[in-house]
């Protein structure tokens, strides 16, 4: 109710701040624009997207006088079936949206944007005092993560390293980082071995786990190892043509493979209708977009022309669907996002 | 604006105290219809309190009753107590039939509660017994006044306190002296419970203590008994449905915990996993599974019935078992 009421108040002195300042350049016209904003912005989804919301969050918050933003760490298979009932105005994730996931959007009425945001590249990460894991392929990962793995030890995952017990910590099952790393590394989304592994859905949790454990290895998105290097290390991929250790410059030309994904936001056409809502997404996409790879978030920025791309629909007010549900398999970000 | 308002609050209780004064100095008190307007006020008031309580525990173990009901009526009984191997949320990987399933073995997270369970009551016994003899028996007035309040304060911790204490501060102390023991694991969380629950046993035990007759003691000290023998064949023995009581009372207390196990035990249902390694209790699984968003009315959702009601179950039999215990083998002295 505070929301609808909110949005309602903020529309008119908004546009008529801007008027006035008819001759002022069109970026203090807009600053004025943006602190007159009032309401409250209700933001949930992934763990991964959530230091980027976070900070946008914090720093629009900054910008502006009356305008909340709330962002909950729910996961993405969470957060789309919050969004989906019509409970949020924008979900964070960490995989593209699902078809069955769009046909529940479609039956509530909830049309939306898919916008991505950044790229993370899902690091795999291991105890500080493991010397021995100098890589790991995409099949070792498998024996490691996957359902029929079975490698119990170290030595169980390529000859020659010691017996140490393999512990595992993986995001749990509401996470759209297992639900990524689960279809790439097992071949299967959602499969992934059970024992000797500790679920959970806090990523600081993983850390602390991999942190206290010789044996430990891990995986999260990339944000959560940056802000952790001193406690964690983090394992080079060798997807066949040689290992790519994780870094924003592997993760931004793709060459960390197969780990490196796109995240997103989505946001609710209905809700863009409201100004703090717009002007936040497209702050977001413009002025916020270094906060994507501020240290303290830790993701790196997609090229200029996506960000252009979603501001130019978001103009426009055009809802896009999921767009990544129905793309092949082998069509870029480029490909699916700029016409 | 405070000290406004408290005048007529004040004149008001008064007038409370009053009539229910009244209403004890009226002779034909009790059920004759002649009770005050007030008086009945205050008599309903005290009647929607206590019924307000039983209410609240009818409504909740009818919310159990029906989602478990729902819960077995896909899941069968046989696989619910049949199976070892709990993993409700990912399909895991049957070596038999070679195909991807979920698992619904309780007793994987049985084994975790049960085994945290036990380790605290192996810590807390003999501590909060020893604390309770100490506290009736041997302490000065003055050491005990102030000895008991600083031993209760153990039960006012926040367990998630204790649960971050068992993890940064314990688990690293048992790494050392056991190096097989993993970061998250039962036996750091039980001796942590354990810590948590000594108060319950030590002021329940010498609440007994001290209900055994002061005679019993002179008689024991004529006989010419030390204090030891008093305190351990004479007082112990005469209070010790007592102290059992307050065993089971604090044993199911440790099960029904949350927190500590939460943070410092794991997330890792393990049927017959040693005390170094990761378990998970039941209430630790119905956190995670409350961490996430698991769609009400799946069969997810009403796993978490499932184990609050096996939860359930298993405290009220601790809480029924330390309630006969009480009434059945006290001894009395009259």
């Amino acid at each position: 109710m505070a929301l609808v009421a909110a949005a309602c108040g903020g529309d008119d002195d908004a546009a008529a701040s801007a008027t006035q300042t008819g001759q002022a350049t069109q970026a203090q016209a807009e600053e004025e624009a943006q602190a007159a904003l009032s309401g409250t912005i209700e933001i949930a989804g992934s763990s991964t997207v959530f230091p980027i919301a976070e900070a946008w969050a914090e720093e629009f918050g900054l910008a502006t006088d009356g305008v909340h933003v709330n962002v909950a760490s729910i996961g993405s298979g969470a957060g789309f079936e919050r969004f989906c009932n019509g409970e949020t105005d924008i979900t964070n994730a960490s995989r593209a949206m699902h078809a069955s996931e769009e046909e529940i959007c479609d039956a509530n009425g909830v049309a939306f944007i898919e916008i991505p945001v950044a790229f993370d590249g899902l690091t795999v990460s291991v105890n500080v005092n493991n010397d021995w894991v100098d890589y790991l392929t995409v099949e070792e990962l498998a024996k490691i993560f996957g359902p029929t793995g079975f490698a119990v030890t170290w030595a169980d995952v390529r000859p020659g390293w010691p017996d140490t017990r393999i512990s595992i910590f993986s995001p749990g099952s509401d996470s759209g980082t297992f639900d990524y790393f689960s279809d790439v590394v097992n071949g299967e989304e959602g499969v992934q071995r059970t024992d000797n592994t500790q679920f959970s859905e806090d990523d600081n949790v993983l850390v602390q786990g991999i942190n206290g454990e010789a044996g430990a290895v891990g995986y999260f998105g990339f944000a959560y190892f940056i802000n952790n290097q001193d406690r964690i290390r983090a394992v080079p991929i060798d997807p066949g043509a040689g290992a790519v250790r994780p870094t924003i410059e592997t993760i931004e030309s793709g060459a960390y493979a197969p780990l490196s994904r796109p995240l997103f936001i989505y946001a609710k056409v209905a809700s863009l209708s409201r100004p703090e809502v717009k002007a936040f997404v497209e702050w977001a996409l413009t002025t916020g977009r270094v906060l994507v790879d501020d240290p303290s978030v830790g993701y790196v920025q997609l090229p200029g022309a996506l960000y252009e791309a979603s501001l130019a629909r978001i103009a426009a007010g055009n809802p896009t669907g999921a767009l990544m549900a129905s793309a092949p398999e082998d069509a870029t970000l480029a490909d699916i996002f700029i016409e | 604006m405070a000290a406004r308002q408290s005048a007529p609050q004040g004149t008001s209780l008064r007038e409370i105290c009053v009539g229910l004064w009244r209403d004890r100095l009226n002779p034909s008190r009790g059920g004759t219809g002649r009770e005050t307007p007030l008086g009945h006020a205050v008599h309903l008031l005290l009647f929607l309190s206590a019924t307000l309580g039983a209410l609240v525990t009818v409504g909740i173990v009818f919310v159990l009753i029906f989602e478990t009901v729902e819960f077995f009526g896909v899941i069968g009984l046989g696989t619910f107590f049949g199976d070892t191997v709990w993993s409700p949320l990912i399909a895991v990987f049957n070596e038999t039939t070679g195909e991807l399933e979920s698992r619904f073995g309780i007793w994987a997270l049985i084994w975790g509660t049960v085994l945290v369970a036990a380790i605290a009551v192996v810590v807390a016994v003999p501590v909060g017994l020893l604390a309770a003899i100490f506290l009736s028996e041997y302490a000065p007035p003055r050491l005990h006044a102030v000895l008991k309040p600083v031993l209760e304060v153990l039960a006012g911790v926040p367990t998630v306190v204790y649960g971050y204490f068992a993890l940064l501060f314990v688990t690293p102390i048992v790494q050392d002296l056991l190096p097989a023991t993993t970061i998250f694991n039962a036996l750091s969380a039980g001796i942590v419970m354990g810590v948590m629950i000594i108060p319950m046993i030590s002021s329940l035990s010498e609440d007994a203590f001290s209900a055994v007759p002061q005679s019993l003691r002179e008689g024991s000290y004529a006989m010419g008994a030390t204090r030891m023998e008093t305190a351990l064949r004479v007082i112990l023995p005469a209070a010790l449905s007592g102290v059992i009581a307050s065993i089971i009372l604090a044993t199911s207390r440790a099960i029904g915990e949350t927190m500590i196990v939460t943070v410092a035990a794991g997330q890792n249902p393990n049927f017959l996993a040693s005390p170094l390694e990761a378990i998970q209790t039941m209430t630790a699984f119905i956190v995670q599974v409350s961490l996430g968003d698991t769609p009400a009315g799946s069969i997810e959702a009403r796993t978490l019935f499932a184990v609050a009601m096996t939860l359930f179950v298993m405290t009220l039999a601790m809480n029924l078992i330390a309630t006969y215990v009480r009434g059945r083998f006290r001894e009395q002295y009259e």
